[in-house]
């Protein structure tokens, strides 16, 4: 039953990859898209080959990267933390990020040269997020080290949560209108940013990411039970909580360097995957989680193009529609467990 | 055989008891006893291995068990905790197959051999009619008795229990002892649990070991109760013991 539920979600991702090629701003015929894939030429319409293949194809797979990294980042943290709340963000991971971009976009005004390598633009966004998450993620391993308690840990990642929120405040207060604003817009995220050139670098990152936690399904097994459950069954505690804060720490950088902070996905997929597999068992949960994640993230993508006059709406406004109710449900659901 | 050789027991830089030394046999069912705070439980997490020694040893079968690995510990101390595992979602199959990780390869999945184990220890605790039940809908007690299936499946020689009958109504307090009793007897586990039950356990327990401030002493109940050493233990507050009845009573 669980087999067909997982074959049924593998379907269901690759219609939504094909409803993502087809369905756009702009009506492009089915049978030209299949002809487009095929690497045949439109004669009459040139600009749909390059629609399909510069813009829709990249845009389809950040997404489904985008949304099996950041479900599958959701998991690892909810099962370590034996939090039904734990999600990338809590951890302070992504608010790393966004300190980083907001460094780079309010007080750098876009720009820096270091030595004689010279980062703008798009490019420096990445570079910084990917430094503002890895280097939370560095601080969150350090302390993880020195605090048993995964209590604690959860603790710091708000606290830190909260120091970056007001660092950001700051640079806000003092940036210009169009820093602002361009943070802002960063803020709402994307799939439509990454070029087919810089796709490669982004599915590398995350397909390592995606990898690295299916090696900890046994391990995160045994974490259900508790640490010290999981330590009587011969799991190294210390080893996994580290490898599994990399697993995050990677996958989340990597997102939200590339299409901004997307909120709720990894928060409510690992839900909604329980929910339709009823296991807890990571063999079957962790793939059911990325192909869900994987299938909300496009189903977003495809929302986003709805505005009839061809401008996006932001996934982060999307997300949150998806979200919201199932984290309710899960609240509701857990007081209905304890009463 | 497992032996506690001047064993101190301490978390941090506080030492909580030392000079610890007795003994457990394969076959027995053995209780401790000691009021709050004198030390039962950081003795019983250091017997698991959650916690080092703080001085002296303690080895089973001759070896010391900070020289076993990782995955001989966990093939041979299976354990039953206070804490409970709230793992929605999880059945008491799946529950109790928990028990075969220290044995299957890489992903975890079960073997012919491990699901055998699996069955034979939900029927060994009776809880095999259970089988797909959730685990958080259940009892304390049948809860209770998944997890000390889980350390049957885990086939350990050693099982240790930190007080497995705290939360449970009487009836099933005598069940999970008379259980535990079986499973040593029968099957040769050396069976290690701490309680506060204390006539139950004087009554129903091969060993017992008394911890308390002075020091730790073991025997059976008879002999702790010919020696005085049962009197000493429970001598406070008015509280008396009768030897010949072994029970207490209000002075």
């Amino acid at each position: 039953m669980k087999k067909l539920i997982l074959f049924i979600l593998m379907l269901a991702t690759v219609a939504l990859c094909a409803a993502n090629l087809w369905w756009g701003s702009l009506d492009i015929p089915a049978k030209a898209v299949w002809k487009i894939l095929c690497g045949e030429d439109i004669p009459e319409h040139p600009s749909w080959k390059f629609i399909i293949l510069e813009n829709r194809i990249p845009q389809m797979v950040t997404a489904l990267c985008c949304g099996a990294a950041l479900s599958t980042s959701g998991l690892l943290l909810q099962t370590a933390f034996r939090n039904p709340l734990a999600g990338p963000s809590i951890l302070g991971i992504d608010s790393g990020a966004n300190l980083g971009v907001a460094l780079a976009m309010l007080y750098l005004g876009g720009s820096v040269t270091l030595g004689g390598l010279s980062l703008d633009g798009y490019l420096l966004v990445i570079a910084a997020a990917m430094a503002g998450a890895l280097g939370i993620m560095g601080l969150l391993l350090l302390i993880s080290g020195l605090l048993r308690s995964p209590v604690m840990l959860l603790i710091t990642g708000v606290i830190i949560s909260y120091v970056t929120g007001a660092l950001i405040s700051l640079l806000n207060f003092s940036a210009t209108e169009e820093g602002v604003h361009s943070y802002i817009m960063w803020g709402m995220g994307n799939f439509s940013g990454i070029s087919l050139d810089r796709l490669p670098v982004y599915v590398l990152l995350c397909a390592i990411g995606l990898m690295t936690s299916i090696l900890l399904i046994k391990p995160l097994d045994t974490l259900l039970l508790g640490d010290n459950y999981a330590a009587n069954l011969g799991t190294s505690i210390r080893l996994t909580r580290n490898a599994l804060l990399c697993c995050t720490g990677l996958l989340t950088a990597t997102t939200t360097a590339f299409c901004g902070p997307i909120s709720f996905l990894g928060l409510a997929v690992p839900h909604i995957a329980r929910m339709v597999m009823r296991t807890g068992n990571h063999r079957i949960l962790m793939p059911a989680t990325m192909l869900t994640g994987g299938c909300l993230a496009l189903l977003c993508n495809l929302c986003s193009t709805l505005p009839p006059n061809g401008s996006l709406i932001p996934i982060n406004v999307i997300t949150p529609l998806i979200g919201a109710p199932v984290i309710l449900y899960v609240i509701l659901h857990t007081r209905k467990q304890q009463a | 055989m497992i032996t506690l050789e001047d064993l101190s027991t301490g978390y941090g830089s506080r030492c909580v008891a030392s000079h610890l030394n007795a003994s457990l046999s394969p076959g027995r069912l053995t209780c401790l006893l000691g009021a709050n705070g004198v030390g039962k439980s950081t003795l019983l997490r250091t017997l698991c291995g959650f916690l080092p020694p703080m001085g002296g040893s303690i080895r089973i079968n001759g070896t010391d068990i900070r020289q076993l690995s990782r995955k001989e510990m966990s093939r041979t101390i299976g354990v039953v905790l206070t804490e409970r595992p709230d793992v929605p979602d999880m059945n008491v199959e799946e529950m109790t197959a928990m028990g075969r990780t220290p044995y299957t390869g890489f992903w975890g999945s079960l073997q012919g051999k491990d699901k055998e184990a699996v069955k034979e220890a939900m029927q060994m605790v009776g809880i095999a009619h259970l089988r797909v039940r959730k685990v958080h809908t259940l009892s304390d007690g049948e809860r209770q008795k998944v997890m000390i299936a889980k350390t049957l499946a885990q086939q350990t020689p050693v099982i240790l229990l930190d007080e497995p009958t705290a939360f449970l109504d009487f009836p099933s307090k005598v069940e999970t002892m008379r259980l535990l009793k079986r499973l040593a007897h029968e099957n040769g586990k050396t069976i290690f649990l701490s309680t506060h039950d204390l006539e139950m356990a004087i009554q129903l327990a091969d060993d017992l070991w008394l911890l308390s401030k002075e020091g730790l002493q073991s025997g059976t109940a008879d002999n702790l109760s010919a020696n005085g050493s049962l009197e000493r233990f429970v001598s406070c507050n008015g509280i008396k013991f009768d030897a010949a009845r072994k029970v207490f009573y209000l002075s």
